[in-house]
């Protein structure tokens, strides 16, 4: 197994002694099949246990190690060090506060997914004993892909529109809308378009497309953000032009 | 939350989108041929005018060209916007101006047709 001495260049941040963020270089000795995650792992370890980050799964399902690495939002885990140099950067998540080192503050991001309702509301209201909502493949296939997402936020941190204007309910949240939103079983899209058709949810959206550049897990929320404004557009025009419509 | 009113804007932007993407890159090249002097017979002088004079061509004509430039607008607005100018007031004025120049023109010249 060959080896390779990595210069870890970690963004350092204690809010009860530092007036402002600083790096600080480790030089860690890593595998070449390791990815940045065991290499911070690694200085946790050996090197220095006052590093923070957060971290679980190890294998891209849990979402919970989104940091910038080299400037560009990653998946620590999923960000192996063969692709680098022997240099690496690594950072917070873009355009979200620092809480200590590596950890964001997200209570912006859950606040605004939970604005969207990102759950079924049925259409009807139907008691255990009259079976189960029965959905045909091509409907599941639908919203599928917008189901994978996992809340790591890299799309919040690649988003320059996010980062401007803090208000935007941004791409994660309207992907998820827009999953439930298209699900056959479902009934609140109203509910959502409260949230999702007003000026700081899918309008702030300038596709720039770099949310579902860095998106770990193909959600391609910037094709789900183009589909949520045709359809409030559409809604838009029904609603002004042909008021008599019953939706 | 109030529902935007962003859709009228964002209707003819998608719009001009669509045709942008589609028609805008046949043009280019098959003015460029006409540059080049390979001009097919149905894209001759005559037939275009011809098109231009029939009131459908000129809507035809009209749509195209103002959906583009108010597409390019837009979209340079919000770039302009991305790449960090703060002054959007200011870029919208410029970007629009120039769009509806453009759009004044193009009637102008139709309607003299």
């Amino acid at each position: 197994m060959s080896e390779r001495q990595i210069q870890l260049e970690v963004l350092r941040y204690n809010p009860e002694t530092d007036s402002e963020p600083r790096f600080q270089t480790y030089s860690v000795p890593c595998l070449n099949e390791w990815v940045v995650l065991d290499a911070l792992n690694y200085v946790k370890d050996n090197l220095d246990t006052t590093l923070s980050y957060r971290w679980s799964c190890h294998m891209a399902v849990c979402g919970s190690c989104g940091m910038m690495v080299n400037g560009e939002p990653k998946l620590a885990c999923k960000a192996f060090i063969h692709e680098y140099g022997d240099q690496i950067r690594v950072e917070p998540l873009a355009n979200f506060p620092i809480e200590r080192d590596l950890v964001t503050v997200v209570e912006d991001f859950i606040a605004k997914l939970a604005s969207v309702k990102p759950y079924l509301i049925p259409k009807e209201d139907k008691p255990v004993s009259a079976g189960e909502f029965k959905q045909t493949p091509a409907q599941l296939l639908t919203f599928k892909q917008y189901t994978l997402c996992i809340n790591c936020m890299l799309c919040y941190a690649a988003c320059p529109q996010y980062g401007l204007v803090p208000e935007f309910i941004g791409p994660a949240a309207i992907a998820l809308a827009h999953r439930y939103n298209q699900d056959s079983r479902d009934g609140g899209r109203d509910e959502r378009q409260e949230v999702i058709a007003s000026h700081e949810g899918v309008w702030e959206c300038s596709f720039v497309g770099a949310c579902s550049e860095v998106c770990p897990k193909h959600v391609d929320p910037a094709g789900a953000l183009q589909q949520v404004k045709v359809a409030s557009t559409i809604d838009w025009y029904k609603e002004h032009l042909m008021p008599w419509v019953k939706k | 939350m109030a529902k935007s009113n962003k859709p009228i804007f964002w209707g003819p932007f998608a719009a001009g989108g669509t045709i942008t993407a589609f028609v805008t890159p046949v043009l280019v090249l098959l003015t460029l041929f006409a540059a080049l002097g390979f001009v097919p017979s149905l894209l001759t002088y005559e037939h275009l005018h011809a098109f231009a004079a029939n009131w459908l061509g000129k809507l035809v004509i009209f749509g195209v060209i103002l959906l583009s430039l108010w597409h390019a607008a837009h979209r340079l607005r919000v770039t302009v916007h991305d790449l960090g100018v703060r002054a959007d007031g200011m870029v919208a004025i410029v970007v629009y101006f120039i769009a509806s120049l453009g759009t004044v023109a193009t009637l102008f010249y139709l309607l003299r047709i």
